[in-house]
């Protein structure tokens, strides 16, 4: 049997990092293939390589001819459409919703240039018709940027469907989506896929692939380790997609249960389609806060610190009332955070460890507001010492060293005196598997002295080493709230999965 | 995302020596080509022309760097948050005229009329902090705006006309004031051989130095010029100490205009026109000083002494005016190819960028 677009051996580098390591897939007509893999497994990358922007090694072949797909152009001449996952990367701002949805006929110039939103309407609303978008007519004629986040969304996937694509690429469609925006995606999926186009669907939610996917296919580290027909066994492909199996996380019986609640968090609203959630945070523990791309971990985090406070519901910080407008009224209540994003969100320039280490705390390392070298080199030894960063001095750049040890110099700094409450971020991203085990080691016994830690991470493993309590959110809700000695993984990953 | 650029970091430490030895030239020309362009124009003057080799002559040299180098100094701390003060010149001139005015047109004393400017030029930053900080409009934009309408507004008072004593007011009047000795000696007195002028830009120098190095708000300065958001996430108020460097900005500037008011006597309506592009220049060129690739300080107003020199030399040597321009042009070009060509730091502070 010949598939419509057969994949095989297709591999991409980046330079000596190389991202896919031969990939075969397949595309039916008719048939909603979905694709699930962590952050940097390499699906974007097969995106591109299908949409024409990357080239590749290995073969794509349609309808059993080999063919080259060399540039978007040729891609779209093949009946390859993409609607991806970044909004912005699609509508133009500034235009109408008309000239918008009619933007690739405008450009190849098969309507003019000139025409007026009035000339266009009649062609935008075929298109959109073909969705039953429903929009008025004062709406096509508005710009894009009155729409919608979900409408915009709707007009980019018109816009593909206009050209009657044999293959559609879906990256998180729904990210933008309400439940019934989205419900009404899947109806359109169930036509294309009726009248005999292939769909390809790239996404994190796993209850979505459980409705409309007829296969599975999972993506770690650039290959895949999982094919999967409905009804879909999803511990094992969360383990393929995942990486490590129950047998390989090591037994841990150093499990702490902290007895005093430390930050209660009610009705706090983390995504705007979400239910309000109430949590409560407490001392002498790491709370573990798992939850794939998007699922509002990060959202969390910079509401309680105070960098995106929570527009809806209230929180308390040992029983008084904590508002924290900016990152600096939580630092003073002893609450503070690691970003995700180490490059964006804590180094500054080419800083040594002791400049970037004493940041956040100059008034001690200053009298009268004169800065004392010596004291701000001391912290930043002190961090040195106690996080083992592998530096010849405090004098070093942080951007000159590993990963792992600018990650020790980020969340070293906070710990110099115990906090309240801290809070990290993906903390082991792009650490090595030894600076790895020394974070976890200091952090839980940051906890043991009596802060609340939070870790918030979309690696199952990380948490299973680090935390004592775990948290799954989906979709900015709680589903999951429990002790790991009280859970296994695969009611973990259940959760993911059903309400 | 965060990970890419912090992964491969672990090689660069150990360079191999051959590799430190061949970039070694450009490290030097990236370290001190500057001062070394700055000592040879300076030679150059000196075997060549008798007249720039009298005392007199390099004080008056610093006396007229020492007007730019203050301005400079200002935008060199605004730079310092990642901004740029474009209303700088018209604080200056706006100060010119407010000098005056106290002292022609209400007869008030050299004390009062400092003190009133210097309240003018902190207002005026206070200002462009508001529009910054409060109304979010970008840097750049927000100090064009305000270089306008100070330009404007400066003359409503005095209706377009330059303030010199025996003015004549609107009601017929003549101007009861005049320039006090004590306000003209802030430009003509000197200690020993050294004018005022000149004393004054190696203080506040040395002040602004100290403060962005040595004081932890000058740190702060730094870190939010670099990377803001990690400066927030760090518990810094962005806005308190961008709304702080311009302030200090407007007072600077203001201090130019004292210094130019004095010298020129009367409130000139034209006065300190020029500043703006001089002291963004300086400010400029001293971020390539020793290689910094930030603004600091010292870079500025060694790059305001090096304008001196070059405009002090080429008028000596009986250059037309016009190519004093062509000559600050291709100086700052060549402090741009030492920070931005041929440095190999990967982190420059961040310009201000209207977006």
């Amino acid at each position: 049997m010949t598939s419509m677009f057969e994949l095989r051996d297709i591999t991409k580098s980046f330079g000596t990092n190389q991202v896919l390591r031969g990939v075969d897939l397949d595309f039916e007509p008719g048939r909603v293939t979905a694709l699930l893999g962590a952050n940097g497994a390499g699906k974007s990358t097969v995106i591109k390589v299908l949409s024409g922007v990357h080239e590749y090694g290995g073969t794509i072949s349609l309808d059993g001819a080999p063919i080259t797909v060399d540039s978007p152009g040729t891609a779209r001449r093949l009946g390859i459409e993409a609607v991806h996952q970044k909004i912005s990367d699609g509508v133009i701002p500034g235009l109408s919703v008309a000239a918008n949805l009619l933007f690739d006929e405008i450009v190849t110039n098969e309507t003019s240039r000139f025409a007026s939103s009035r000339s266009l309407l009649p062609k935008a609303k075929e298109m959109a018709s073909i969705l039953d978008l429903g929009w008025t007519d004062a709406q096509f004629k508005g710009d894009v940027d009155d729409l919608l986040l979900a409408d915009q969304q709707l007009l980019l996937l018109a816009r593909a469907l206009v050209r009657k694509p044999r293959l559609l690429i879906l990256d998180e469609p729904t990210s933008a989506l309400s439940k019934a925006e989205a419900d009404r995606l899947f109806e359109v999926i169930e036509q294309l896929t009726e009248a005999g186009v292939g769909v390809f669907y790239v996404s994190h939610r796993l209850r979505e692939i459980d409705r409309i996917a007829d296969e599975l296919v999972v993506l770690r580290d650039g290959q895949i380790r999982g094919r999967y027909e409905p009804p879909f066994e999803w511990s094992s492909a969360l383990d393929d997609m995942l990486g490590q199996t129950r047998a390989e996380t090591e037994e841990r019986n150093d499990e702490m249960q902290g007895t005093s609640d430390v930050l209660a968090l009610q009705g706090v609203q983390l995504l705007p389609k979400a239910d309000p959630l109430h949590v409560t945070f407490r001392a002498g523990e790491v709370t573990g806060v798992f939850g794939l791309l998007g699922a509002g971990k990060t959202e969390l985090a910079s509401g309680m610190f105070g960098a995106a406070p929570f527009k809806v519901g209230a929180m308390t910080l040992n029983d008084s009332p904590y508002s924290p407008r900016s990152p600096s009224a939580a630092i003073k209540a002893e609450v503070f955070m690691v970003p995700e994003d180490r490059a964006a969100g804590t180094l500054v320039g080419d800083w040594s460890i002791a400049r970037t280490s004493s940041l956040p705390f100059l008034s001690a390392v200053s009298s009268l507001g004169v800065l004392n070298a010596k004291s701000e080199h001391d912290v930043g030894e002190d961090v040195i010492k106690s996080f083992g960063v592998v530096a010849n001095s405090a004098k070093d750049p942080v951007i000159a060293l590993s990963g792992g040890n600018q990650q020790k110099v980020v969340v070293g700094r906070w710990l110099k005196e115990q906090p309240a409450v801290m809070i990290l971020d993906e903390p082991f991203q792009g650490v090595d598997i030894g600076a790895r085990h020394d974070l976890v080691v200091r952090v839980r016994e940051v906890a043991k002295a009596g802060s609340a830690v939070i870790l918030m991470s979309s690696d199952l493993e990380e948490i299973m080493q680090a935390a004592d309590r775990v948290l799954v959110l989906v979709d900015g809700e709680i589903q999951h709230d429990t002790y790991l000695s009280q859970t296994s993984r695969e009611e973990i990953l259940d959760s993911l999965v059903t309400s | 995302m965060s990970t890419t650029a912090n992964t491969d970091t672990t090689g660069t430490k150990g360079l191999a020596p051959a590799a430190t030895r061949a970039f070694s030239a450009r490290e030097f020309a990236v370290r001190y080509g500057f001062i070394i362009v700055t000592i040879l124009f300076y030679a150059f003057f000196y075997w060549t022309e008798p007249a720039f080799r009298l005392e007199t002559t390099f004080f008056s040299m610093m006396k007229f760097t020492s007007v730019v180098a203050i301005t400079g100094l200002g935008i060199t701390t605004a730079m310092t948050v990642g901004g740029l003060d474009l209303s700088v010149g018209s604080t200056a001139g706006m100060s010119v005229t407010i000098s005056a005015m106290t002292m022609v047109i209400y007869a008030q004393s050299a004390p009062l009329a400092v003190g009133a400017v210097l309240v003018g030029g902190l207002l005026i930053g206070a200002m462009n902090a508001f529009l910054i900080v409060v109304l979010k409009i970008p840097d750049l934009l927000a100090t064009l705006a305000m270089m306008f309408s100070i330009q404007g507004l400066k003359l409503i008072p005095v209706d377009g006309q330059s303030v010199s004593s025996g003015l004549i007011l609107r009601d017929g009047t003549v101007a009861p004031g005049k320039f006090t000795e004590g306000f003209l000696k802030l430009d003509r007195g000197f200690v020993g051989p050294v004018p005022y002028p000149a004393i004054l830009m190696a203080i506040l120098t040395i002040v602004m130095w100290f403060f962005l190095t040595h004081t932890k708000w000058g740190r702060v300065m730094y870190a939010i010029g670099s990377n803001p958001e990690a400066a927030r996430l760090a518990g810094v108020k962005v806005g308190l100490y961008k709304a702080g460097a311009y302030m200090i900005s407007g007072v600077m500037a203001s201090i130019s205009g004292l210094i130019l008011s004095s010298r020129i006597g009367q409130g000139d309506i034209s006065a300190g026109a020029s500043l703006l592009l001089d002291g963004i220049a300086v400010a400029l060129i001293g971020t390539s000083v020793l290689g910094a690739n930030r603004p600091n300080a010292l870079g500025t107003a060694l790059g305001a002494v090096l304008m001196g020199i070059l405009i002090t030399g080429t008028t000596i040597r009986g250059y037309p005016f016009y190519l004093q321009d062509v000559v600050k042009g291709a100086v700052l070009l060549l402090a741009l190819v030492f920070s931005f060509t041929l440095s190999r730091k990967k982190h420059r502070h961040q310009p201000a960028v209207p977006m």
